[in-house]
Protein backbone atom coordinates (compact mmCIF):
# COMPACT_ATOMS: atom_id res chain seq x y z
CA UNK A 1 0.00 0.00 0.00
CA UNK A 2 1.72 2.98 -1.03
CA UNK A 3 0.11 6.51 0.24
CA UNK A 4 -0.21 8.96 -2.99
CA UNK A 5 -0.38 11.73 -0.67
CA UNK A 6 2.88 11.58 1.60
CA UNK A 7 5.08 14.49 0.69
CA UNK A 8 8.58 14.37 -0.68
CA UNK A 9 10.46 15.28 2.38
CA UNK A 10 8.40 13.44 4.73
CA UNK A 11 9.53 10.18 2.96
CA UNK A 12 13.14 11.26 2.65
CA UNK A 13 12.98 11.57 6.32
CA UNK A 14 11.01 8.14 6.60
CA UNK A 15 13.18 6.34 4.59
CA UNK A 16 16.21 7.51 6.73
CA UNK A 17 14.70 6.65 9.92
CA UNK A 18 14.23 3.09 8.35
CA UNK A 19 18.04 2.83 7.30
CA UNK A 20 19.13 4.12 10.43
CA UNK A 21 17.29 1.73 12.38
CA UNK A 22 17.88 -0.94 10.06
CA UNK A 23 21.61 0.30 11.11
CA UNK A 24 20.77 -0.24 14.97
CA UNK A 25 18.93 -3.26 14.94
CA UNK A 26 21.74 -5.23 12.48
CA UNK A 27 24.96 -3.33 15.04
CA UNK A 28 24.54 -6.18 17.59
CA UNK A 29 24.77 -9.14 15.35
CA UNK A 30 27.55 -7.17 13.37
CA UNK A 31 29.31 -6.86 16.35
CA UNK A 32 29.55 -10.14 17.10
CA UNK A 33 30.96 -11.47 13.67
CA UNK A 34 33.13 -8.42 14.01
CA UNK A 35 34.20 -9.91 17.55
CA UNK A 36 34.56 -13.43 16.54
CA UNK A 37 36.79 -12.34 13.48
CA UNK A 38 39.15 -9.86 15.28
CA UNK A 39 42.27 -11.11 16.70
CA UNK A 40 42.10 -11.60 20.25
CA UNK A 41 43.75 -8.68 21.46
CA UNK A 42 41.54 -6.19 19.74
CA UNK A 43 38.74 -7.95 21.41
CA UNK A 44 39.26 -7.30 25.11
CA UNK A 45 40.52 -3.93 24.12
CA UNK A 46 40.15 -0.72 25.97
CA UNK A 47 39.34 0.42 22.68
CA UNK A 48 36.79 -0.96 20.91
CA UNK A 49 36.95 -0.18 17.29
CA UNK A 50 34.15 -0.84 14.69
CA UNK A 51 36.25 -2.94 12.29
CA UNK A 52 39.32 -4.66 12.18
CA UNK A 53 42.44 -4.43 10.09
CA UNK A 54 43.81 -8.09 10.68
CA UNK A 55 40.81 -11.05 10.71
CA UNK A 56 41.54 -14.14 11.69
CA UNK A 57 40.05 -17.19 12.46
CA UNK A 58 41.88 -18.16 15.79
CA UNK A 59 38.67 -17.87 17.66
CA UNK A 60 37.11 -20.00 15.25
CA UNK A 61 39.62 -22.77 16.46
CA UNK A 62 40.15 -22.27 19.95
CA UNK A 63 36.35 -22.56 19.78
CA UNK A 64 36.61 -26.10 17.26
CA UNK A 65 39.94 -26.84 19.32
CA UNK A 66 39.58 -26.42 22.63
CA UNK A 67 35.89 -28.02 23.80
CA UNK A 68 33.87 -30.93 22.19
CA UNK A 69 32.39 -27.81 19.97
CA UNK A 70 31.79 -29.62 16.53
CA UNK A 71 30.22 -32.66 18.64
CA UNK A 72 27.81 -30.23 20.45
CA UNK A 73 27.02 -28.82 17.34
CA UNK A 74 25.90 -32.29 15.73
CA UNK A 75 23.85 -32.88 18.57
CA UNK A 76 22.13 -29.62 17.84
CA UNK A 77 21.55 -30.47 15.05
CA UNK A 78 20.58 -34.18 15.61
CA UNK A 79 17.64 -32.97 17.94
CA UNK A 80 16.56 -30.22 16.19
CA UNK A 81 16.27 -32.03 12.66
CA UNK A 82 14.35 -35.36 14.52
CA UNK A 83 12.29 -32.69 16.30
CA UNK A 84 10.95 -30.87 12.72
CA UNK A 85 10.17 -34.10 10.80
CA UNK A 86 8.86 -35.80 13.42
CA UNK A 87 6.48 -32.94 14.38
CA UNK A 88 5.65 -31.90 11.09
CA UNK A 89 4.96 -35.59 9.94
CA UNK A 90 2.39 -35.70 12.86
CA UNK A 91 0.94 -32.29 12.95
CA UNK A 92 0.07 -32.72 9.22
CA UNK A 93 -2.20 -35.61 10.27
CA UNK A 94 -3.38 -34.46 13.52
CA UNK A 95 -4.37 -30.98 11.26
CA UNK A 96 -6.27 -33.14 8.57
CA UNK A 97 -8.21 -34.89 11.17
CA UNK A 98 -9.91 -31.61 12.66
CA UNK A 99 -9.90 -29.42 8.85
CA UNK A 100 -11.13 -32.64 6.93
CA UNK A 101 -13.38 -34.67 9.33
CA UNK A 102 -17.02 -33.50 11.42
CA UNK A 103 -16.73 -35.67 14.56
CA UNK A 104 -17.56 -34.94 18.72
CA UNK A 105 -15.13 -33.48 20.43
CA UNK A 106 -13.67 -31.57 17.22
CA UNK A 107 -13.99 -27.94 18.59
CA UNK A 108 -13.40 -29.09 22.32
CA UNK A 109 -9.59 -30.83 20.83
CA UNK A 110 -9.08 -27.00 19.30
CA UNK A 111 -9.87 -25.55 22.10
CA UNK A 112 -7.02 -27.93 24.14
CA UNK A 113 -4.69 -27.40 21.71
CA UNK A 114 -5.09 -23.35 21.58
CA UNK A 115 -5.01 -23.45 25.25
CA UNK A 116 -1.84 -25.84 25.18
CA UNK A 117 0.33 -23.11 23.38
CA UNK A 118 -0.32 -21.24 26.44
CA UNK A 119 0.92 -23.76 29.37
CA UNK A 120 4.82 -22.46 30.12
CA UNK A 121 7.58 -24.97 29.04
CA UNK A 122 9.17 -23.79 32.09
CA UNK A 123 6.86 -24.76 34.49
CA UNK A 124 7.02 -28.54 33.30
CA UNK A 125 10.68 -28.82 33.60
CA UNK A 126 10.35 -30.24 37.20
CA UNK A 127 7.81 -32.99 36.44
CA UNK A 128 9.54 -34.14 33.14
CA UNK A 129 12.63 -34.73 34.61
CA UNK A 130 11.28 -36.91 37.18
CA UNK A 131 9.28 -38.61 34.26
CA UNK A 132 12.43 -38.70 32.01
CA UNK A 133 14.42 -40.29 34.71
CA UNK A 134 12.03 -42.85 35.51
CA UNK A 135 10.94 -43.40 31.59
CA UNK A 136 14.82 -44.48 30.94
CA UNK A 137 14.71 -47.11 33.48
CA UNK A 138 12.84 -49.12 31.22
CA UNK A 139 13.28 -47.91 27.75
CA UNK A 140 17.28 -46.59 27.69
CA UNK A 141 17.11 -44.18 24.74
CA UNK A 142 14.71 -41.69 26.27
CA UNK A 143 16.05 -41.13 29.65
CA UNK A 144 17.88 -38.09 31.78
CA UNK A 145 21.06 -37.75 29.35
CA UNK A 146 20.03 -39.05 26.37
CA UNK A 147 19.30 -36.84 23.08
CA UNK A 148 16.34 -38.66 23.37
CA UNK A 149 15.55 -36.86 26.35
CA UNK A 150 15.26 -33.51 24.79
CA UNK A 151 13.70 -34.57 21.51
CA UNK A 152 10.67 -35.93 22.83
CA UNK A 153 9.53 -32.92 24.83
CA UNK A 154 10.19 -30.82 22.35
CA UNK A 155 8.01 -32.31 19.41
CA UNK A 156 5.15 -32.72 22.27
CA UNK A 157 5.46 -29.04 22.87
CA UNK A 158 5.95 -27.98 19.32
CA UNK A 159 2.99 -29.76 18.26
CA UNK A 160 -0.06 -27.65 19.36
CA UNK A 161 1.25 -24.69 17.42
CA UNK A 162 1.96 -26.47 14.55
CA UNK A 163 -1.01 -28.21 14.34
CA UNK A 164 -3.10 -24.42 14.61
CA UNK A 165 -0.81 -23.38 12.07
CA UNK A 166 -1.49 -25.87 9.88
CA UNK A 167 -5.54 -26.15 9.91
CA UNK A 168 -5.35 -23.10 7.42
CA UNK A 169 -3.20 -24.22 4.88
CA UNK A 170 -4.64 -28.04 4.62
CA UNK A 171 -8.22 -26.28 4.58
CA UNK A 172 -7.19 -24.46 1.53
CA UNK A 173 -6.78 -27.52 -0.83
CA UNK A 174 -10.53 -27.82 -2.44
CA UNK A 175 -12.87 -30.62 -1.44
CA UNK A 176 -13.38 -31.24 -4.61
CA UNK A 177 -10.09 -32.40 -5.55
CA UNK A 178 -10.40 -34.97 -2.57
CA UNK A 179 -13.99 -36.37 -4.39
CA UNK A 180 -11.84 -36.67 -7.73
CA UNK A 181 -9.14 -38.58 -6.32
CA UNK A 182 -11.60 -41.11 -4.83
CA UNK A 183 -13.51 -41.37 -7.98
CA UNK A 184 -10.50 -41.33 -10.15
CA UNK A 185 -9.68 -44.90 -7.75
CA UNK A 186 -7.44 -43.27 -5.34
CA UNK A 187 -7.51 -44.79 -2.05
CA UNK A 188 -7.61 -42.92 1.76
CA UNK A 189 -3.90 -42.82 2.25
CA UNK A 190 -2.62 -42.78 -1.24
CA UNK A 191 -4.97 -39.22 -1.21
CA UNK A 192 -3.17 -38.32 2.11
CA UNK A 193 0.53 -39.03 1.09
CA UNK A 194 0.52 -38.48 -2.55
CA UNK A 195 -1.93 -35.52 -3.13
CA UNK A 196 -2.60 -33.14 0.34
CA UNK A 197 1.04 -33.37 1.57
CA UNK A 198 2.43 -32.10 -1.25
CA UNK A 199 0.05 -29.37 -1.66
CA UNK A 200 0.15 -28.31 2.33
CA UNK A 201 4.04 -28.41 2.08
CA UNK A 202 5.12 -24.98 1.82
CA UNK A 203 2.66 -24.72 5.07
CA UNK A 204 5.03 -27.81 7.06
CA UNK A 205 8.08 -25.52 5.73
CA UNK A 206 6.36 -22.10 7.41
CA UNK A 207 5.79 -24.57 10.16
CA UNK A 208 8.48 -26.11 11.10
CA UNK A 209 10.48 -23.00 11.33
CA UNK A 210 9.35 -22.23 14.05
CA UNK A 211 9.45 -26.53 16.00
CA UNK A 212 13.31 -25.62 14.72
CA UNK A 213 13.90 -22.59 16.17
CA UNK A 214 12.47 -22.83 19.62
CA UNK A 215 14.35 -26.80 19.94
CA UNK A 216 18.19 -24.95 18.25
CA UNK A 217 17.27 -22.51 21.14
CA UNK A 218 16.34 -24.14 23.83
CA UNK A 219 18.58 -23.47 27.24
CA UNK A 220 16.29 -24.56 30.04
CA UNK A 221 15.96 -28.27 29.01
CA UNK A 222 19.72 -28.69 27.54
CA UNK A 223 20.99 -27.52 31.07
CA UNK A 224 18.28 -29.48 33.36
CA UNK A 225 18.06 -32.90 31.32
CA UNK A 226 21.78 -33.87 30.03
CA UNK A 227 22.52 -33.71 33.93
CA UNK A 228 26.31 -35.39 33.40
CA UNK A 229 26.89 -37.10 30.28
CA UNK A 230 28.93 -33.86 28.36
CA UNK A 231 28.72 -35.82 25.31
CA UNK A 232 25.37 -35.12 25.03
CA UNK A 233 25.08 -31.83 25.50
CA UNK A 234 23.76 -29.12 22.90
CA UNK A 235 25.18 -25.73 21.73
CA UNK A 236 23.75 -23.66 24.80
CA UNK A 237 25.51 -25.10 26.64
CA UNK A 238 28.77 -25.08 25.20
CA UNK A 239 28.66 -21.42 24.80
CA UNK A 240 28.70 -20.65 28.65
CA UNK A 241 31.94 -22.43 28.94
CA UNK A 242 33.53 -19.83 27.71
CA UNK A 243 32.15 -17.45 30.79
CA UNK A 244 34.99 -17.93 33.08
CA UNK A 245 35.26 -16.07 36.35
CA UNK A 246 38.99 -15.06 35.68
CA UNK A 247 37.36 -13.56 32.83
CA UNK A 248 35.29 -14.05 29.89
CA UNK A 249 36.87 -15.44 26.58
CA UNK A 250 34.81 -13.10 24.71
CA UNK A 251 36.10 -13.59 21.42
CA UNK A 252 35.40 -17.21 21.91
CA UNK A 253 32.10 -16.62 22.64
CA UNK A 254 31.49 -14.11 19.99
CA UNK A 255 32.93 -17.16 17.60
CA UNK A 256 29.92 -19.75 19.14
CA UNK A 257 27.52 -17.53 18.82
CA UNK A 258 28.38 -17.18 15.58
CA UNK A 259 28.20 -20.67 14.40
CA UNK A 260 25.14 -20.74 16.37
CA UNK A 261 23.25 -18.45 14.95
CA UNK A 262 24.28 -18.87 11.37
CA UNK A 263 22.56 -21.99 10.91
CA UNK A 264 19.18 -20.52 12.19
CA UNK A 265 20.16 -17.25 9.80
CA UNK A 266 20.17 -19.59 6.71
CA UNK A 267 16.89 -21.04 7.65
CA UNK A 268 15.08 -17.69 8.20
CA UNK A 269 16.53 -16.32 4.62
CA UNK A 270 15.56 -19.93 3.07
CA UNK A 271 11.82 -19.75 4.45
CA UNK A 272 11.39 -16.47 5.18
CA UNK A 273 8.43 -15.62 1.95
CA UNK A 274 6.71 -18.89 3.27
CA UNK A 275 6.82 -17.67 6.95
CA UNK A 276 5.65 -13.96 6.51
CA UNK A 277 2.72 -15.24 4.30
CA UNK A 278 2.62 -18.32 6.32
CA UNK A 279 1.95 -16.32 9.47
CA UNK A 280 -0.62 -13.97 7.72
CA UNK A 281 -2.94 -17.13 7.28
CA UNK A 282 -2.55 -18.16 10.86
CA UNK A 283 -3.52 -15.02 11.84
CA UNK A 284 -6.46 -14.71 10.34
CA UNK A 285 -7.66 -17.52 11.12
CA UNK B 1 -15.50 -46.09 -2.81
CA UNK B 2 -15.16 -43.42 0.29
CA UNK B 3 -14.93 -45.59 3.23
CA UNK B 4 -15.94 -42.86 6.26
CA UNK B 5 -15.19 -45.01 9.15
CA UNK B 6 -15.56 -42.87 12.64
CA UNK B 7 -12.55 -43.74 13.77
CA UNK B 8 -10.27 -42.39 11.10
CA UNK B 9 -9.72 -39.11 12.35
CA UNK B 10 -9.18 -40.74 15.55
CA UNK B 11 -6.03 -42.55 13.96
CA UNK B 12 -5.00 -39.51 12.47
CA UNK B 13 -5.16 -37.93 16.11
CA UNK B 14 -3.98 -40.51 17.22
CA UNK B 15 0.14 -39.94 17.65
CA UNK B 16 -0.74 -36.46 18.27
CA UNK B 17 -2.48 -37.09 21.25
CA UNK B 18 -0.50 -39.65 22.60
CA UNK B 19 2.82 -37.13 22.79
CA UNK B 20 1.13 -34.31 23.45
CA UNK B 21 -1.27 -36.49 26.37
CA UNK B 22 1.77 -38.28 27.66
CA UNK B 23 4.32 -35.17 27.55
CA UNK B 24 2.29 -32.43 28.44
CA UNK B 25 -0.83 -32.88 30.03
CA UNK B 26 0.56 -35.79 32.04
CA UNK B 27 3.20 -33.43 33.46
CA UNK B 28 0.68 -30.90 34.18
CA UNK B 29 -1.36 -33.06 36.05
CA UNK B 30 2.24 -34.24 37.57
CA UNK B 31 3.37 -30.73 38.76
CA UNK B 32 -0.03 -30.01 40.09
CA UNK B 33 0.50 -32.79 42.54
CA UNK B 34 4.10 -32.11 43.49
CA UNK B 35 2.97 -29.43 44.36
CA UNK B 36 0.56 -30.13 47.11
CA UNK B 37 3.43 -32.86 48.65
CA UNK B 38 6.62 -32.60 50.62
CA UNK B 39 9.56 -32.88 47.72
CA UNK B 40 12.71 -32.44 48.73
CA UNK B 41 15.72 -34.54 47.66
CA UNK B 42 15.33 -36.86 50.74
CA UNK B 43 12.14 -37.71 49.00
CA UNK B 44 13.59 -38.12 45.40
CA UNK B 45 16.25 -40.03 46.42
CA UNK B 46 13.60 -42.82 48.80
CA UNK B 47 15.23 -41.83 51.86
CA UNK B 48 11.67 -40.50 53.52
CA UNK B 49 8.09 -40.89 52.64
CA UNK B 50 6.57 -38.66 50.49
CA UNK B 51 3.79 -36.78 52.49
CA UNK B 52 0.40 -34.52 51.52
CA UNK B 53 0.64 -31.08 52.22
CA UNK B 54 -2.46 -29.57 50.99
CA UNK B 55 -1.64 -25.86 50.78
CA UNK B 56 1.30 -25.99 52.94
CA UNK B 57 3.71 -24.88 49.73
CA UNK B 58 1.20 -22.00 48.43
CA UNK B 59 0.48 -21.19 52.31
CA UNK B 60 4.95 -21.52 52.59
CA UNK B 61 5.98 -19.13 48.94
CA UNK B 62 2.36 -16.79 49.68
CA UNK B 63 4.19 -16.42 53.09
CA UNK B 64 7.24 -15.73 51.48
CA UNK B 65 8.15 -11.82 51.04
CA UNK B 66 10.91 -12.50 48.59
CA UNK B 67 8.41 -14.60 46.40
CA UNK B 68 5.75 -11.88 46.28
CA UNK B 69 8.61 -9.79 45.31
CA UNK B 70 9.46 -11.67 42.37
CA UNK B 71 5.87 -12.02 41.53
CA UNK B 72 5.27 -8.34 40.98
CA UNK B 73 8.69 -8.16 39.60
CA UNK B 74 8.10 -10.30 36.95
CA UNK B 75 4.51 -8.93 35.97
CA UNK B 76 5.63 -5.22 35.83
CA UNK B 77 8.50 -6.41 33.76
CA UNK B 78 6.34 -8.64 31.26
CA UNK B 79 4.33 -5.21 31.23
CA UNK B 80 7.37 -2.97 30.34
CA UNK B 81 8.43 -5.51 27.77
CA UNK B 82 4.97 -6.08 25.89
CA UNK B 83 4.39 -2.59 26.17
CA UNK B 84 8.02 -1.63 24.51
CA UNK B 85 7.56 -4.26 22.25
CA UNK B 86 4.24 -3.14 20.98
CA UNK B 87 4.82 0.56 20.46
CA UNK B 88 8.69 -0.33 18.63
CA UNK B 89 6.91 -3.07 16.32
CA UNK B 90 3.84 -0.88 15.73
CA UNK B 91 5.68 2.49 14.59
CA UNK B 92 8.10 0.49 12.46
CA UNK B 93 5.14 -1.29 10.92
CA UNK B 94 3.86 1.95 9.87
CA UNK B 95 7.05 3.38 8.88
CA UNK B 96 7.67 0.31 6.49
CA UNK B 97 4.39 1.75 4.89
CA UNK B 98 5.75 5.46 3.85
CA UNK B 99 9.43 4.21 2.63
CA UNK B 100 10.54 2.64 -1.08
CA UNK B 101 11.56 -0.92 -1.14
CA UNK B 102 15.00 -0.72 -0.64
CA UNK B 103 14.88 0.95 2.73
CA UNK B 104 11.94 -1.62 3.78
CA UNK B 105 14.62 -4.40 2.21
CA UNK B 106 17.29 -3.08 5.24
CA UNK B 107 14.69 -2.98 8.06
CA UNK B 108 12.85 -6.13 7.11
CA UNK B 109 16.07 -7.65 6.43
CA UNK B 110 17.82 -6.58 9.97
CA UNK B 111 14.49 -7.36 11.81
CA UNK B 112 14.74 -11.29 10.45
CA UNK B 113 17.93 -11.15 11.71
CA UNK B 114 17.25 -10.17 15.42
CA UNK B 115 14.19 -12.43 15.26
CA UNK B 116 16.18 -15.38 14.21
CA UNK B 117 19.10 -14.73 16.81
CA UNK B 118 18.68 -17.63 19.44
CA UNK B 119 17.97 -15.93 23.04
CA UNK B 120 21.64 -17.45 24.24
CA UNK B 121 23.65 -15.92 21.61
CA UNK B 122 21.17 -12.63 21.75
CA UNK B 123 21.88 -12.40 25.53
CA UNK B 124 25.96 -13.37 24.95
CA UNK B 125 26.24 -10.53 21.92
CA UNK B 126 23.98 -8.11 24.24
CA UNK B 127 25.89 -8.74 27.60
CA UNK B 128 29.62 -7.93 25.23
CA UNK B 129 28.07 -4.64 24.05
CA UNK B 130 27.21 -3.29 27.19
CA UNK B 131 30.53 -4.91 29.20
CA UNK B 132 31.99 -1.98 31.58
CA UNK B 133 35.81 -3.13 30.37
CA UNK B 134 35.42 -3.91 26.56
CA UNK B 135 31.79 -3.29 25.55
CA UNK B 136 31.45 -0.22 23.01
CA UNK B 137 28.27 1.30 24.19
CA UNK B 138 29.91 2.46 27.35
CA UNK B 139 32.54 3.96 25.51
CA UNK B 140 30.28 5.72 23.21
CA UNK B 141 28.21 7.16 26.04
CA UNK B 142 31.25 8.77 27.92
CA UNK B 143 32.31 9.41 24.14
CA UNK B 144 29.24 11.64 23.67
CA UNK B 145 29.85 13.52 27.24
CA UNK B 146 28.35 10.93 29.74
CA UNK B 147 30.99 10.20 31.69
CA UNK B 148 28.79 8.59 34.49
CA UNK B 149 29.17 5.62 31.87
CA UNK B 150 32.73 4.66 32.35
CA UNK B 151 33.16 1.87 32.96
CA UNK B 152 29.57 1.37 34.12
CA UNK B 153 28.77 -2.11 34.91
CA UNK B 154 24.96 -2.76 34.12
CA UNK B 155 24.61 -5.59 35.63
CA UNK B 156 25.79 -4.73 39.34
CA UNK B 157 22.97 -2.46 39.95
CA UNK B 158 18.77 -4.15 39.36
CA UNK B 159 17.25 -1.53 37.47
CA UNK B 160 19.88 -0.95 34.87
CA UNK B 161 20.37 -4.95 34.61
CA UNK B 162 16.72 -5.22 34.05
CA UNK B 163 16.76 -2.45 31.33
CA UNK B 164 19.56 -4.38 29.84
CA UNK B 165 17.66 -7.54 30.14
CA UNK B 166 14.35 -5.23 28.57
CA UNK B 167 16.68 -3.98 25.79
CA UNK B 168 17.16 -7.40 24.70
CA UNK B 169 13.84 -8.88 24.60
CA UNK B 170 12.17 -6.01 22.49
CA UNK B 171 15.27 -6.09 20.06
CA UNK B 172 14.70 -10.05 19.50
CA UNK B 173 10.77 -10.01 19.31
CA UNK B 174 9.43 -6.78 17.96
CA UNK B 175 10.12 -8.01 14.51
CA UNK B 176 7.22 -10.61 15.05
CA UNK B 177 5.25 -7.48 15.91
CA UNK B 178 6.28 -5.70 13.18
CA UNK B 179 6.15 -8.23 10.05
CA UNK B 180 2.87 -9.23 11.31
CA UNK B 181 1.35 -5.69 11.41
CA UNK B 182 2.62 -4.78 8.23
CA UNK B 183 1.12 -7.72 7.04
CA UNK B 184 -2.05 -6.59 8.65
CA UNK B 185 -1.57 -3.31 6.95
CA UNK B 186 -1.39 -4.25 3.91
CA UNK B 187 -4.16 -6.53 3.59
CA UNK B 188 -6.63 -3.52 4.01
CA UNK B 189 -7.84 -2.75 0.39
CA UNK B 190 -6.69 0.02 -1.36
CA UNK B 191 -9.88 0.79 -2.96
CA UNK B 192 -11.51 1.31 0.02
CA UNK B 193 -8.64 3.85 1.33
CA UNK B 194 -8.85 5.83 -1.61
CA UNK B 195 -12.66 6.17 -1.87
CA UNK B 196 -12.02 7.35 1.78
CA UNK B 197 -9.63 9.98 0.89
CA UNK B 198 -11.52 10.57 -2.45
CA UNK B 199 -14.23 11.50 0.43
CA UNK B 200 -12.13 14.23 1.50
CA UNK B 201 -10.68 12.25 4.85
CA UNK B 202 -8.08 12.65 6.77
CA UNK B 203 -4.74 10.84 6.82
CA UNK B 204 -5.75 10.43 10.63
CA UNK B 205 -9.07 10.04 10.13
CA UNK B 206 -8.31 6.92 7.55
CA UNK B 207 -6.16 5.66 10.15
CA UNK B 208 -8.57 5.60 12.95
CA UNK B 209 -11.55 5.13 11.18
CA UNK B 210 -10.61 2.26 8.54
CA UNK B 211 -7.01 1.49 9.20
CA UNK B 212 -7.13 0.89 12.55
CA UNK B 213 -10.84 -1.20 13.31
CA UNK B 214 -9.51 -4.03 10.86
CA UNK B 215 -5.95 -4.17 12.17
CA UNK B 216 -7.73 -4.99 15.12
CA UNK B 217 -7.72 -8.76 15.35
CA UNK B 218 -3.98 -8.99 13.98
CA UNK B 219 -2.99 -6.31 17.03
CA UNK B 220 -5.13 -8.82 19.59
CA UNK B 221 -3.02 -11.75 18.42
CA UNK B 222 0.35 -10.56 18.68
CA UNK B 223 -0.36 -8.53 22.21
CA UNK B 224 -1.09 -11.96 23.76
CA UNK B 225 1.91 -13.78 22.20
CA UNK B 226 3.93 -11.09 23.36
CA UNK B 227 2.52 -11.24 27.10
CA UNK B 228 2.75 -15.06 27.03
CA UNK B 229 6.27 -14.91 25.69
CA UNK B 230 7.37 -11.75 27.95
CA UNK B 231 5.90 -13.39 30.79
CA UNK B 232 8.21 -16.86 30.65
CA UNK B 233 11.55 -14.85 29.52
CA UNK B 234 13.91 -17.75 31.20
CA UNK B 235 16.79 -17.29 29.08
CA UNK B 236 17.81 -13.55 29.01
CA UNK B 237 17.78 -13.43 32.78
CA UNK B 238 19.78 -16.76 33.57
CA UNK B 239 22.37 -15.43 31.24
CA UNK B 240 22.69 -11.88 31.34
CA UNK B 241 22.21 -11.75 35.50
CA UNK B 242 23.83 -14.64 35.94
CA UNK B 243 20.96 -16.85 37.12
CA UNK B 244 18.93 -14.41 38.76
CA UNK B 245 21.31 -10.90 39.71
CA UNK B 246 23.12 -10.08 42.79
CA UNK B 247 21.53 -11.75 45.76
CA UNK B 248 18.66 -12.60 43.64
CA UNK B 249 17.87 -8.87 42.69
CA UNK B 250 16.95 -9.95 38.85
CA UNK B 251 14.57 -12.83 39.48
CA UNK B 252 11.85 -13.59 38.11
CA UNK B 253 8.83 -16.63 38.18
CA UNK B 254 10.74 -18.76 36.10
CA UNK B 255 14.25 -18.34 37.25
CA UNK B 256 13.05 -18.41 40.72
CA UNK B 257 10.95 -21.92 40.05
CA UNK B 258 14.01 -23.01 38.66
CA UNK B 259 16.19 -22.07 41.41
CA UNK B 260 14.51 -23.21 44.01
CA UNK B 261 13.95 -27.02 42.10
CA UNK B 262 17.51 -27.78 40.50
CA UNK B 263 19.56 -25.69 42.82
CA UNK B 264 18.17 -25.76 46.21
CA UNK B 265 16.05 -29.19 45.38
CA UNK B 266 12.72 -27.52 46.62
CA UNK B 267 10.93 -29.06 44.01
CA UNK B 268 7.68 -28.97 45.16
CA UNK B 269 8.01 -25.08 46.13
CA UNK B 270 9.03 -25.04 42.41
CA UNK B 271 5.86 -26.87 41.39
CA UNK B 272 4.16 -24.71 43.41
CA UNK B 273 5.27 -21.47 41.75
CA UNK B 274 5.02 -23.17 37.79
CA UNK B 275 1.13 -23.71 38.88
CA UNK B 276 1.41 -20.11 40.18
CA UNK B 277 2.41 -19.40 36.24
CA UNK B 278 0.17 -21.55 34.78
CA UNK B 279 -3.25 -20.18 36.09
CA UNK B 280 -1.89 -16.49 35.49
CA UNK B 281 -1.27 -17.73 32.15
CA UNK B 282 -4.69 -19.53 31.83
CA UNK B 283 -6.38 -16.41 32.97
CA UNK B 284 -4.45 -14.87 29.94
CA UNK B 285 -5.63 -17.20 27.08
CA UNK B 286 -8.85 -17.53 28.26
CA UNK B 287 -9.59 -13.40 27.75
CA UNK B 288 -8.18 -14.22 24.49
CA UNK B 289 -10.78 -16.70 23.81
CA UNK B 290 -13.79 -14.96 25.48
CA UNK B 291 -12.11 -12.05 22.30
CA UNK B 292 -11.78 -13.78 19.91
CA UNK B 293 -15.55 -15.01 20.38
CA UNK B 294 -16.30 -11.12 20.49
CA UNK B 295 -15.56 -10.84 17.58
CA UNK B 296 -17.15 -13.26 16.05
CA UNK B 297 -13.98 -15.70 14.76
CA UNK B 298 -14.79 -19.31 14.62
CA UNK B 299 -12.27 -22.04 15.42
Amino acid sequence: MSFPRVRRPWRLAAEAAAVLTAAVVAFPLYWMVLSAVKPAGEVQSEDPRPWTSQPSLDAFRRVFGQQDFARYFLNSLLVAGTVVMVSAVVAFLAATAVTRFRFRFRTTLLVMFLVAQMVPVEALTIPLFFLLRDAGQTVPGIGLNTLGSLILPHIAFSLPFAIWMLRGFVRAVPEALEEAAYLDGAGRSRFLWQILFPLVFPGLVATSVFSFISTWNDFLFAKSFIVSATENSTLPMALLVFFKDEGNDWGGIMAASTVMTVPVLVFFVLVQRRLVSGLGGAVKD
Amino acid sequence: MRTHSRWTPWLYLAPALVLIGGLLVYPVYELGLISFLEYTQAQVSGGRPTSFQGFGNYAALFGDPQFRDVLVTTVLFAAACVLSTLAVGCALAVLLTRVRALPRLALMAAALGAWATPAVTGSTVWLFLFDPDFGPVDKALTGIGLSGFEGYAWTYDRYSAFALVLLEVVWCSFPFVMVTVYAGIRAVPRAVLEAAALDGASQWRIWRGVTAPMLRPILVVVTIQSVIWDFKVFTQIYVMTNGGGIAGQNLTLNVYAYQKAFASSQYSLGSAIGVVMLLILLAVTLGYLRLLRRQGEEI
